[in-house]
């Protein structure tokens, strides 16, 4: 019964978190400009999250357990800290978001 | 399934090597450089060889990526196009490749149980290693014992390229007080990345020491040891400048260390040909061979570890003082 | 499952191979490698699981601190190199 629940418990925490990092892939392709890409690959984070979480409850000794929250938790702290810095370089550097104007139809 | 992964990851890696070649901005060809190497180090995990895609981890996307950026700084962003007619060269690629490959094919095929590796050498390491060392990594045992001498000159060659760069980049020490002014104007706007690195850099310590005492059991040792040590204090000279980094860690200190490294594998093989056997041969430095092994392994890796930490962070360093002080010229 | 997440992170890393090898901009290629490293991570942690040997975990923070350290410093070097007077006329002709 234990078993059952686990089980159900990693499979369905991995399918979801691996639905969200296809999501965030293909955001990260189809969205027209690098700012909006940049939120796109930061839904990685919480699928990350959610795959290493599932992965918990596949795990039989302590020490994996430890090493996986401990990944888990480096990848939370870091992950969006890369993406605030390079949203901030990009800007500084002069990198213009796009912005839509009534007056030009396609820009 | 393995086939499948293998098959898909090998496509990867063609597909950025052809990347690599079309691109002339080369910053982004060391951006796929680097994916070229975490791609490389997936199929050694794939491989089931633990050990090397660590190192590959940690030298190849790491420490070279960051190393090559460095170097750009001082050569150029692109690529000046190439004024001679590269056909003579793809020719002699073409011929030279396919002697190699026509080489290859009279060798026996990848894996096979006939291969003489497979019937002499790798069953005595298998069978014998538990009872001659009595470490459960296997890696770690030949790298370190059965093939210690090799693993003697590594350590020397990468101690030879940190004095390679140190005589050919290293600049005068009076420009260091006219770098502070321009280094502290920009404490605060980089708060965010301050205060994470300040919490993780002891972490990532921490992390080293535990791959280099670790080394025994699991993947791990000398070598990735060193370049993560060295990872976290250019972490932390990146952000904080580099005389606060100067301050934390001194920089002839470093110099020292890394000769020190290498000294102490030399030593420890000394040590052992005074106590009458062979030199690098541990069973002479303890009362028992198995802990005289233990005791030999663990310096040497000491040793690898220090002298490797010491030589990114002399190259390191002194890149970006060679390119911080072109840099005044203009200022 | 643990074959499904495999093969759904395989196709997460071509579609971030696609957007390295297409960004028009650096930023881009400098965010698909991020994103590719994170990926590699959480690649390496279910294979270690599908083949049994979860010591592959140590693997995969070094991966996680690698990938983070080289990504800071890419951008701190981005950062500076841009004042540097001959990358300046270079970027006038071509666009960023």
């Amino acid at each position: 019964m234990m078993d059952l629940f686990s089980s159900l418990a990693g499979g369905s925490l991995l399918f979801a978190g691996s639905f969200l990092c296809l999501s965030s892939a293909v955001g990260t392709l189809r969205f027209p400009d690098f700012y909006t890409r940049i939120h796109a690959a930061s839904v990685t984070d919480l699928g990350a999250t959610l795959i290493l979480v599932g992965l918990i409850f596949y795990s039989n000794e302590g020490i994996v357990t430890a090493k996986l929250i401990m990944i888990m938790l480096f990848i939370l702290i870091t992950s969006p800290v890369a993406s605030h810095a390079l949203a901030k370089s990009a800007r500084h550097s002069g990198l213009k978001p796009l912005i839509y104007d009534k007056k030009f139809k396609n820009r | 399934m393995e086939a499948f992964i293998l098959l898909a990851l090998l496509s990867f890696l063609v597909l950025t090597a052809i990347a690599i070649t079309r691109l002339t901005d080369l910053f982004a060809v060391v951006m796929l450089s680097g994916i070229y190497s975490l791609i490389s180090a997936l199929l050694f995990v794939v491989m089931d060889a633990v050990d090397v895609a660590f190192t590959e981890a940690s030298v190849g996307a790491g420490i070279s990526t960051l190393l090559m950026v460095s170097s750009l700084r001082l050569a150029g962003r692109y690529e000046r196009p190439s004024r001679h007619n590269p056909i003579l060269g793809f020719f002699v690629v073409l011929v030279a490749g396919s002697l190699l490959i026509y080489a290859t094919l009279d060798m026996p095929s990848f894996g096979s149980i006939n291969a003489p590796i497979h019937q002499y050498v790798a069953p005595h390491y298998i069978d014998d290693s538990m009872k001659e060392i009595g470490l459960p990594n296997i890696v770690t045992s030949v790298l370190a014992s059965y093939r210690g001498y090799d693993t003697m000159g590594e350590v020397a060659v990468i101690f030879t390229a940190g004095i390679g760069v140190l005589a050919l980049l290293s600049i005068s020490r009076r420009r260091s007080v006219e770098r502070e002014k321009t280094e502290h104007g920009r404490m605060h706007e980089q708060m965010i990345l301050r205060i994470v690195s300040k919490a993780l850099i002891p972490f990532i310590l921490l992390f080293a020491l535990y791959v280099q005492f670790h080394g025994d059991y699991g993947p791990g040792g000398g070598f990735q040891a060193g370049v993560i040590f060295a990872a976290a204090i250019i972490l932390y000279a990146m952000l904080f400048g580099f005389p606060a980094a100067e301050r934390v860690v001194n920089f002839s200190l470093v110099r020292l260390l890394s000769a020190i490294g290498v000294l102490i594998y030399g030593s420890v093989g000394v040590v052992s040909l005074i106590s009458g056997e062979n030199f690098l041969d541990y069973t002479a430095l303890a009362a028992d061979p198995v802990s005289g092994q233990h005791l030999g392994i663990m310096l040497i890796e000491l040793g690898v570890g220090i002298t490797v930490a010491s030589v990114m962070m002399i190259v390191f360093f002194t890149f970006n003082a060679r390119a911080l002080q072109r840099k005044e010229k203009y200022l | 499952m643990l074959t499904a997440a495999t093969v759904a992170i395989l196709v997460v890393m071509l579609l971030t191979l696609v957007r390295a090898f297409m960004g028009p901009t650096l930023y881009d290629r400098i965010l698909a490698v991020n994103l590719f490293g994170t990926k590699t991570v959480l690649h390496i942690a279910i294979l270690g699981f599908l083949m049994g040997r979860p010591d592959f975990l140590d693997i995969a923070m070094v991966y996680a601190l690698i990938n983070f350290i080289s990504v800071i410093g890419i951008l701190r070097f981005f950062e500076y190199s841009k004042r540097d007077k001959r990358d300046k006329r270079e970027r006038a002709s071509k666009p960023l």
